[in-house]
């Protein structure tokens, strides 16, 4: 199966009008030296079942999370995708186009970023969003980067509570500057960071903090206090969030005090897929938007004085401004944006507030349930949404084993990314978990600690 | 017709689809969360009805032209068909409903997929390591430089400084930049490509890299790449290739071969997963023996039979972002290398090259060819004859749309002034070309007879062009109500 339409006979009618006698003289701008002298060594090509066949066998060799009874979370969620967002994003139109240069045959693509970006701002009650970055943690980076850049401050404060992987990667970013990079420890009895520990860190050249919100551990931060001690210091107030469902209950950091917010959009309309394509989202104040990395649509008329949209303000971007640009981003995730949209658009503003109290419902049944179990108790005391910690009294890992035997993975243990929470798990309650789930998981637990 | 934003189709306490009830006792939220902390209303959020949310994105979709619409020939974005099989493949449950954190031994398909299209790309490329991680061309860029800035940092000599010509890429130097360098821009000389001499007289011991295309972006091959590899090799430095260009190469010659240490790939472009509107993309790096050491973390690797993530690599960059990459999109680039064979890729990047250069011999005359010469995959005119008549080519790029072809890369690469940049692909047919290629000849026509004509184009899509100006100096970036 190779997709490529040429008949002998129309090769041999183009090698004619382009004046060469084989396919073989058109790469004579190649040295010899250079050219491969024995064909690739890949497998054979394969028919389209084939293919299928093979793939789906590779595929069997992956647990779902329809196979098992899961609770994983940290970054990357299960929710009910409407069968609505798949039948949309495989209309081709979309799918198959480019990043929307052509603004009069891309309307499609415009006028959904632009009320993506809409959906965003409303979300996060922020003035003006971007049309997506790669992924939460590239998103958190980019941020910081900003931040640096409107302040012109070079300390970075990442909250220990941020996703580690988010950490990780703004570490990447700033690989010059990492000396500059502080941490900020979280509360070990609430699992929230404290303001008062976030002032200690903040002098006259710390550009921004950067807090989750519910932070990696599932606590709710006091974003609106943390906001007053950090703007006192003139700083830039950074709030990621890796479960936007959440979005739905909790107040917008925008109204907070936050100055930019980004976030994983995953759980906007997207499936797992092993961790990509995700979406990151972005969103700041209209005071900043010349620092702001990534793609604009704008609305403006057309020559008729007809409403339309365009990309804009491309000249903070790569392809204008070169090494002077705020990113060095181009291919962003436009389709899983585009999810994002169909996905909020239909389950709209009751369902989304109405799905976000369900998660809550489950996650606080989950938490109980736990908790009553003899050898287990919360970790943490903040208030959570869907995602909490519990501590455990035997080895995790060998409590997470027998679990897995009757088809559970029961959440992430923690003590790969803090050793100091060498007994502790992370759990994540969806309304994909049905209460039979929970008390089968909460049975399995008691039988463990038993 | 008008198709409304979705804001201003909503109705209040209208609602699509339906959340389930609880099967947990109902909580009031305020009993755990304070009031202070949570929200009431989420002001302007669309209240729509199924049917209407359906109708809108497929009106809106209505409104979008994509490769499956028709001829997309943008240049240095191979907008090869997306085969519908990638689609399904991706969507299997195995792939995407696994979670990125279950662990390794739950893992095994999606890592022997990864582990297997690793050794595909340096297959192809003559890379000894590839890394999966980056999300898109410009983040693999920026993988790549940052491996060479921690190479040279961990030999204790840091490096300032990186050479890139001006025929690249706006996100090359935008990378290097963000890689902590400065760069040192060079020209390409009259035959379009980079000599050994531009690069001899600019490169020294605190440069780290030279970065380049190949083929460039005018779609000509570099065909001194041994020998400058050869002059920045003897100052130690590296040669990094901006991949996006490898449809052309495929069987045909190895970038290994040629001295190069680092390339990104773009799965997007040559192998066949769609561009989506802009993205999701993929960007593998691949990286010579000396730089494995310093890709992100973690890598695959197998032990006997099994596959496993590796996190203990103490010289590794880091993470450029969460988890492992775009996976679905290497599901679908694996799907299609596994369906193209090692055959079918050589014939790909043949009739690429074909494509190009029959489209640039039946247009060269008529339009004015920048470089004439035999091209790669891509061939790039300008529109110094119609200019004459004031007929730009924006004009002519928007006047295509009326032969229902979408226009090619305008206006890049830079050092062509009024450049049409054309990349036909392999997937089309040859009847597909001369539509196109008769289009431009009318379009050739009309610019000296009718240039209003030309000028004022498009005239057949919904919208007329757009006020650019205003949406930068005003910008309306949100529905507002």
């Amino acid at each position: 199966m190779s997709y490529i339409p040429h008949t002998e006979k129309d090769i041999q009618e183009m090698l004619d009008a382009v004046g060469v006698a084989s396919v073989e003289e058109l790469f004579k701008p190649i040295p010899d030296n250079l050219r491969l002298k024995k064909p690739l060594n890949l497998p054979a090509s394969l028919s389209e079942q084939e293919l299928h066949q093979k793939l789906s066998a590779l595929g069997k060799k992956n647990a779902t999370v329809d196979e098992y009874i899961s609770f994983l979370g940290a970054g990357a969620y299960h929710h009910y995708i409407p069968s609505v967002v798949n039948h949309l994003i495989l209309r081709s139109e979309f799918y198959t186009a480019y990043t929307p240069y052509q603004p009069e045959i891309s309307q499609g693509t415009l006028q959904a970023i632009f009320e993506y970006q809409t959906l965003i701002c409303q979300l996060t009650g922020m003035e003006v969003a971007n049309a997506s970055m790669y992924d939460g943690a590239s998103a958190t980076a980019e941020a910081v980067l900003m931040a640096r850049r409107i302040t012109n401050r070079a300390k970075v404060i990442l909250n220990a509570a941020l996703h580690p992987e988010y950490r990780e990667v703004v570490k990447t970013y700033l690989s010059g500057n990492r000396d500059n990079i502080k941490e900020v420890f979280y509360c070990t009895e609430t699992g929230r960071t404290l303001p008062d520990a976030i002032e200690k860190l903040l002098d006259k050249d710390t550009s921004c903090v950067v807090i989750q919100s519910p932070n990696f551990f599932g606590s709710i931060e006091d974003i609106k206090t943390i906001s007053e001690v950090v703007h006192k210091n003139n700083s830039i107030l950074i709030v990621a969030i890796t479960e936007p469902i959440s979005l739905g209950l909790l107040k917008p950091p925008g109204e907070l005090g936050a100055d930019i917010v980004v976030g994983e959009g995953q759980a906007f309309g997207n499936g797992l897929n092993f961790g990509g394509p995700y979406l990151g989202f972005f969103a700041t104040l209209e005071k900043y938007l010349r620092q702001m990395p990534g793609r604009l649509v704008g609305e403006t008329v057309d020559k008729n004085g007809k409403r339309g949209y365009i990309l804009t303000m491309a000249t903070r971007e790569q392809h204008i401004r070169r090494e002077k640009a705020t990113s060095n981003i181009c291919t962003n995730e436009g389709l899983c944006a585009l999810s994002a949209a169909i996905y909020l658009t239909a389950i709209g503003k009751n369902g989304l507030m109405e799905l976000a109290r369900l998660n809550l419902s489950k996650a606080e049944y989950l938490k109980n349930g736990l908790a009553n179990i003899k050898g287990i108790k919360p970790a943490f005391t903040a208030p959570t949404f869907n995602e909490f910690v519990i501590e455990v009294e035997k080895e995790p890992d060998a409590v997470l084993k027998v679990l897995l035997k009757k088809g559970i993975i029961a959440g992430l243990p923690l003590k790969k990314f803090y050793s100091e929470l060498s007994r502790h798990i992370l759990l994540c309650a969806t309304e994909m978990n049905s209460k039979e789930e929970m008390d089968e998981l909460a049975d399995g637990l008691g039988k463990v600690m038993a | 017709m008008k198709e409304p934003l979705i804001f201003e189709k909503s109705a209040d306490k209208r609602k699509g689809v339906s959340i389930p009830k609880s099967d947990c006792p109902e909580l009031n939220p305020q009993a755990v969360i304070p009031k202070d902390f949570l929200r009431d209303d989420i002001k302007g959020f669309p209240e729509v009805s199924e049917i209407d949310a359906v109708r809108h994105f497929t009106r809106l979709s209505q409104r979008n032209f994509g490769v499956d619409s028709g001829f997309y020939p943008l240049g240095s974005c191979t907008m090869k068909y997306n085969p519908k099989i990638n689609e399904d493949t991706a969507r299997l449950a195995g792939f995407s409903k696994a979670h990125p954190y279950q662990s390794d031994e739950l893992s095994q398909g999606a890592l022997q997929l990864m582990y297997e299209l690793e050794g595909f790309l340096c297959e192809i490329s003559g890379m000894d390591a590839v890394t999966l991680q980056p999300a898109a061309g410009a983040h693999g860029e920026l993988c790549g430089m940052l491996a060479i800035a921690a190479y040279f940092k961990e030999k204790g000599k840091p490096r300032k400084k990186v050479i890139i010509p001006d025929t690249a890429h706006g996100t090359n130097p935008a990378s290097s930049h963000l890689a902590g360098f400065s760069v040192v821009p060079i020209k390409e000389e009259n035959g379009g490509v980079i000599t050994p001499d531009s690069v001899a007289a600019v490169m020294n011991e605190d440069t780290a890299a030279l970065m380049l295309t190949n083929p460039n972006t005018l779609g000509l091959f570099e065909r001194n790449i041994k020998e400058i590899a050869d002059i920045v090799h003897k100052k130690g430095g590296f040669i990094y290739c901006d991949g996006a260009n490898l449809n052309a190469l495929m069987g045909i010659a190895k970038l290994g071969d040629m001295g190069v240490d680092v390339i990104q790939f773009n799965l997007h472009k040559t192998f066949s997963t769609p561009h989506g509107g802009g993205g999701p993309g993929s960007g593998p790096v691949g990286v010579k023996n000396p730089l494995e050491p310093f890709l992100p973390k973690p890598r695959i690797i197998k032990k006997g039979k099994r596959f496993n993530l590796d996190y203990n690599r103490p010289k590794s960059i880091g993470r450029l972002k969460a988890f492992y990459g775009n996976f679905a999109i290497m599901v679908r680039a694996y799907s299609y290398i596994r369906a193209m064979g090692p055959d079918g890729l050589k014939k790909a990047s043949e009739m690429a090259v074909l494509n190009a250069n029959y489209i640039k011999e039946k247009l060269k005359g008529r339009y004015h060819l920048a470089y004439n010469q035999t091209c790669m995959h891509e061939c790039v005119f300008s529109d110094k004859l119609q200019s004459e008549k004031d007929v730009h080519i924006l004009d002519i790029a928007k006047r295509l749309m009326d032969y229902g072809f979408h226009p090619p890369t305008i206006y890049f690469p830079l050092i062509v002034s009024g450049a049409l940049m054309i990349e036909p692909t392999e997937t089309e047919t040859k009847e597909t070309l001369d539509g196109f290629i008769d289009a431009m000849l009318k379009i050739a026509d009309e610019a000296q007879e009718n240039p209003a004509l030309v000028k004022n184009a498009p005239h057949t899509t919904r919208l007329g062009r757009l006020d650019e100006t205003r949406a930068a100096r005003n910008p309306v970036l949100r529905w507002k109500g």
